[in-house]
């Protein structure tokens, strides 16, 4: 309840905020928040799973991606900034596809 | 993590494994419900890193809906996109200079076209009046031949004809009915003159059209057509015109 509440709050917050993102960071919140994404997912069916824990979620959040943002910079500043971002990008998907999988199986047993 | 998808309960080994996958999935879905009616305090870190997650989200979606320049693409994305651009530009220029020449050459074709088209029509407008077949305006002369003592022979006539044609007279008629051609014939006849088969009676207007000076010349030098008819008796009166109207048309063939 409160986890929703928060991911509610954070939208909440980001529409009336409205922030500029700094040019820095430009090219790497969006692999951020598909990493993020891919954490969250992650933590959701570990929770299903009976194997949630707090520790582990918040860990793996926040190195998820800090490595993410941290092997798009490391191919910006190799000269192959786009083709990283792409492979990070088909690797974080394929997670997500096969955790909302799992998801899908505890939920709709199907 | 195992695969969870569930197998027909036919066999005895399977049907366990069936079971406890169903209990797992009750039991998660139980879980999530519990979570939610009753929150603990743990929930609220996840809650943070949860709305950071939406706020970074929704930032990342307005700033990606409002910006449709250029300015979050990477140098070797610009470095395509500014040489597709050039590779785009050569070739609609290229198609320009193709389109540009197939005008041009168009233009002059219809110029061509044009030009002999005009060149056609003013031979065909000449050819008509030789050929007499259209009536025409212009400055000229008239000559009347009037009979005083004796008819006109048909010899002298046909000089004032044929002087009026060697001096460039462009149309002849007589009397206002009959336009001279170059197949016209002329016959002498009881009380007047043939000509291409009409009966004309004096007095004879000639009526010619071309540079009134040559043509009165040519009619009134010493012992000329002039001199001829009024040796054969008759009286001659030539008036020049700056615009004489010749109606009469030979017809077509």
């Amino acid at each position: 309840m409160i986890a929703a509440l928060g991911l509610l709050v954070g939208i909440v917050l980001g529409l009336i905020f409205r922030p500029d993102v700094p040019v820095g960071l430009e090219l790497y919140l969006p692999i951020a928040v598909v990493a993020a994404l891919d954490a969250v997912f992650g933590g959701l069916r570990a929770y299903l799973d009976g194997i949630f824990d707090d520790k582990v979620f918040v860990v793996s959040f926040l190195s998820n991606v800090l490595i993410a943002a941290g092997i798009v910079y490391l191919g910006d500043k190799l000269g192959v900034g786009g083709q990283l971002s792409t492979g990070v990008i088909v690797v974080l998907g394929i997670r997500i596809f096969s955790n909302l999988a799992a998801i899908r199986r505890h939920l709709f047993h199907a | 993590m195992p695969d969870h998808t569930r197998r027909p309960a036919s066999t005895s080994t399977a049907t366990s494994t069936a079971t406890s996958t169903e209990t797992a999935a009750v039991a998660g879905r139980r879980r999530l419900w519990r979570a939610f009616t009753r929150p603990q305090r743990g929930q609220v870190v996840v809650a943070v890193l949860l709305a950071a997650v939406g706020f970074a989200a929704v930032t990342q979606l307005r700033t990606t809906e409002a910006d449709s320049s250029y300015a979050g693409l990477r140098e070797q994305d610009l470095i395509d996109v500014l040489s597709g651009l050039a590779g785009t530009t050569q070739r609609t220029q290229a198609e320009l200079r193709r389109l540009q020449d197939t005008r041009d050459d168009l233009q002059s074709d219809t110029q061509k076209r044009q030009a002999a088209l005009t060149e056609a029509s003013t031979q065909v407008d000449n050819l008509k009046i030789i050929a007499g077949l259209v009536p025409v305006t212009g400055p000229g002369i008239r000559i009347r031949i009037e009979e005083k003592t004796a008819e006109v022979n048909v010899d002298s006539f046909i000089d004032l004809i044929q002087e009026l044609r060697t001096v460039g007279a462009e149309a002849i008629q007589i009397n206002g009915e009959v336009r001279v051609v170059a197949q016209s014939y002329f016959e002498q006849a009881a009380g007047g003159l043939v000509v291409d088969g009409e009966v004309l009676e004096p007095p004879y207007v000639v009526e010619a059209i071309g540079d009134p000076d040559n043509l009165d010349a040519a009619v009134t030098f010493l012992h000329g057509p002039q001199y001829e008819l009024e040796n054969d008796g008759a009286a001659v009166v030539v008036t020049k015109a700056t615009s004489l109207r010749i109606t009469a048309v030979a017809a077509a063939e």
